[in-house]
C-alpha cells in the first residue's frame, strides 16, 4: 500500500495549523478586548485631548491650550472640591480599622450568628442612592433621629445638611455606613482563614487580647487589609451618588467633590462644559492614578513570586 | 479562632455578649429601621407629629400610593432590562477572556491581564464626556442597550480579574490530559473548564447584578425621563417630587432596595465568595 501524504485541503487551513498556537488565546480576548477598548481605554486618552478644548457638547470645539487648567487654577469651587475629596479620602480610611473591629466582635460560634453576620452586611448591599435618603431622613431637621439625638444631648438641633462646615462630615458618615460592612465582611473571611496552631502557640507563649492581634492575627490578615484598602481608596474618590442625593452639592456648593463638581460643569442646567468638566476629570484620574500604579505595582509583584 | 471562643469564657461575659449582639445590631441598622417604620406609617402621623411613636395603623397603603401615584413600576422594569443583559454579557465575555489569560503563557498576557485591572479602577467621570458622545452618535442615548454596551465594557475589567484567577487556581493537569487527547482549544474550554467554573459563574452573576442595579452615575449619565431611567435615577426625580413626604420616599426606597437583598438573602454562599476573592489567597 503506498503511503500518501494528505494534501493540506485548502492552504486557509494551513495556515490556521500554522498560527493556530498563538492566535487561539487572541481569539478568547478579542470581543473583551474590543470593548473594554472602545469604552474604557480610549475614552481616558479622548479625555486628556478634550481638556485642551472649549466645548459645549453640540458644536465646534475650539483649542484653548491649557486655559481650563489656568481657569480651574483661580476657581474657588475647585479647591473646595479638592479638599472635601482629601477629607473623603482621609476620614473614609476609618472604614478598615471599624470594619476589622465589628469582624472580631461578630467571629463566634453561638446561635444565629450567620444571621447576624448578614445583616451586619445589609448596607453594602443596598443602593448608595436608598443609603442616602435613610441618612438624609436621619439627619432631617426638627424630626429627623440624629437631629433629635443632639437636641436631647445638647439642647439644640443641628441640621447637618444644611451647614456649609458639617455638611462633608454627615455625608462622609453616610457613605462609612455600607463601606464598613464591606470592610467586615472581608476580615471576617480573613479570620476564617487565620492559621488556628500559630495562635495556640502564641497563647501558650502568652500572647493575649491587643497584642495577639497586632502580632499574630494582622500580620495574616495583611491580604484582607490590602484589599480593604484598595475598595476604599477607590471608593472615596468615586463619591459621586451620595452628595447627588443628599445635597446636589449644597449648600452654597460646600459638599461638592471633584466627581461631582465634574459632572456639575460638563453637564449643568447652564449650558455643557466638556472641555472644563474633562480638565477636572484629568486631574481626579491623576490623583487616583497615584494610587492605582501603587496598587497594580504590589499586584505584579505578587504575582511574579506566585507564578 | 480569634477571638478566643465565648463558650470558653465565663457565665456573666457569655451572656453579656449574648445581650450586646442584638443592641448592636439594632445601633448599626438603625437608619434602615427607621425608615423601614416610616414607610408604613400614615402620613396623617406625620402631619400629628407622631415620628418616633408607635404608628396609629401600619399604612402599607403607602406602598399602593407610590406604585400607583409614580411611575415606579417602569422604573422598576427599566432597572431589570439594563441589569439582568449586562450581567449575561459580562459574564459571558469574561468567561472567554479569563479563559485566555488563565490558560495560555504569552508574552503580552500580564500586560493585557494588568490592563483590565487598571481600567476598572479610574474613576467614572475621565470617562464620562466621551462615552456620552459615543452613545449619542450611536444613536443610543436615553435607551436601555446604551446602557447595557457601556455596562459590559466597565464590567468585564472586574470579571476578568475574577475569572482568570478563578482558572488559575484549577488544577491544569486536566487540561494538558485533554490536549494530549487532541481535543481542540475552544471544546477544552466549552466542555473541560466552563463546567467547573459554574461556581464563579453563580457568584460574578448575583455580584454584577447588584452592582448593576445599584448603579446611579451612568444611569444619570446616559438616560433621562421615567421611560428608560432605571430605579435609582427616578427615585432621585421622585424625591424632588415629593419633598417632605417621607411616607412615600420611604417606601419608595425599601422597594428600590428590594431586589438586591433579595438576589443577596438568597444567593448569599456567592456573593461573599465573589467578594472575599483574593482576599485571602
Amino acid at each position: 500500500m503506498p503511503t500518501a501524504v494528505v494534501p493540506p485541503r485548502s492552504s486557509n487551513r494551513s495556515w490556521w495549523r500554522q498560527n493556530q498556537q498563538w492566535l487561539t488565546p487572541w481569539l478568547f480576548l478579542a470581543p473583551g478586548i474590543a470593548m473594554f477598548v472602545l469604552y474604557v481605554i480610549s475614552p481616558i486618552f479622548q479625555s486628556f485631548w478634550l481638556s485642551f478644548y472649549d466645548w459645549d457638547g453640540l458644536g465646534e470645539a475650539t483649542w484653548v491650550g491649557t486655559g481650563n487648567y489656568i481657569e480651574l487654577f483661580d476657581d474657588g469651587a475647585f479647591y473646595t472640591s479638592l479638599w472635601n475629596n482629601v477629607l473623603w479620602l482621609v476620614l473614609y480610611m476609618l472604614a478598615v480599622p471599624a470594619g476589622l473591629g465589628i469582624a472580631i466582635f461578630l467571629n463566634q460560634t453561638v446561635r444565629g450568628i450567620r444571621l447576624y453576620k448578614s445583616l451586619f452586611f445589609f448596607p453594602f448591599v443596598i443602593s448608595q442612592v436608598v443609603v442616602g435618603l435613610m441618612f438624609s431622613w436621619f439627619y432631617a431637621p426638627n424630626f429627623g433621629l440624629f437631629y433629635k439625638l443632639i437636641e436631647w444631648m445638647t439642647g439644640t438641633g443641628v441640621a447637618i445638611l444644611a451647614d456649609p462646615d458639617l455638611v462633608t462630615y454627615g455625608i462622609i458618615a453616610a457613605g462609612l455606613w455600607p463601606q464598613i460592612a464591606y470592610c467586615m465582611i472581608l476580615y471576617l473571611t480573613g479570620l476564617n482563614n487565620v492559621s488556628p496552631d500559630q495562635i495556640e502557640a502564641a497563647r501558650l507563649d502568652g500572647a493575649r487580647g491587643f497584642r495577639m492581634l497586632w502580632y499574630i492575627i494582622l500580620p495574616q490578615l495583611r491580604p484582607a487589609t490590602f484589599i480593604a484598602v484598595v475598595v476604599t481608596v477607590i471608593g472615596a474618590l468615586r463619591s459621586f451618588d451620595l452628595v447627588s442625593i443628599m445635597t446636589d452639592g449644597g449648600p452654597f456648593g460646600s459638599s461638592r467633590v471633584l466627581s461631582f463638581y465634574m459632572y456639575e460643569q460638563a453637564l449643568s442646567e447652564y449650558g455643557y462644559r466638556m472641555g472644563y468638566g474633562a480638565a477636572i476629570a484629568v486631574i481626579l484620574f491623576m490623583i487616583m492614578m497615584v494610587f492605582i500604579s501603587g496598587f497594580i505595582w504590589k499586584m505584579v509583584r505578587d504575582e511574579k513570586e506566585g507564578y | 479562632m480569634f477571638p478566643r471562643p465565648i463558650e470558653q469564657a465565663s457565665a456573666p461575659s457569655r451572656i453579656a455578649y449574648q445581650v450586646a449582639l442584638p443592641i448592636v445590631l439594632i445601633l448599626w441598622l438603625l437608619p434602615l429601621i427607621g425608615v423601614a417604620i416610616t414607610s408604613v406609617r400614615p402620613s396623617s402621623d406625620l402631619a400629628a407629629g407622631n415620628y418616633f411613636g408607635v404608628p396609629s395603623y401600619l399604612a402599607f397603603e403607602n406602598y399602593l400610593d407610590v406604585f400607583r401615584n409614580s411611575p415606579i413600576a417602569s422604573y422598576i422594569l427599566n432597572s431589570f432590562k439594563v441589569t439582568i443583559p449586562t450581567m449575561i454579557g459580562a459574564v459571558a465575555l469574561s468567561c472567554l477572556t479569563g479563559f485566555a489569560l488563565g490558560i495560555y503563557k504569552f508574552r503580552a498576557n500580564i500586560f493585557v491581564f494588568f490592563l483590565f485591572v487598571a481600567g476598572n479602577f479610574v474613576p467614572f467621570q475621565i470617562l464620562m464626556v466621551p462615552v456620552r458622545d459615543l452613545t449619542v452618535n450611536m444613536g443610543l442615548y436615553n435607551t436601555s442597550l446604551g446602557l447595557i454596551l457601556f455596562h459590559v465594557a466597565f464590567q468585564t475589567g472586574f470579571c476578568t480579574l475574577f475569572m482568570r484567577n478563578f482558572i488559575r487556581a484549577l488544577p491544569f493537569e486536566l487540561i494538558e490530559a485533554a490536549r494530549v487527547e487532541g481535543v481542540a482549544e475552544w471544546r477544552i474550554f466549552w466542555f473541560v473548564v466552563l463546567p467547573i467554573m459554574r461556581p464563579a459563574i453563580a457568584a460574578l452573576s448575583v455580584l454584577i447584578f447588584t452592582f448593576i442595579w445599584n448603579d446611579y452615575f451612568w444611569a444619570t449619565v446616559l438616560t433621562t425621563g421615567a421611560s428608560t431611567q432605571p430605579v435609582t435615577a427616578g427615585l432621585y426625580s421622585l424625591n424632588g417630587q415629593w419633598v417632605a413626604a417621607w411616607h412615600l420616599v420611604s417606601a419608595g426606597s425599601i422597594v428600590a432596595a428590594l431586589p438586591p437583598v433579595m438576589m443577596f438573602f438568597l444567593m448569599q454562599k456567592h456573593f461573599i465568595a465573589g467578594l472575599t476573592l483574593g482576599a485571602v489567597k
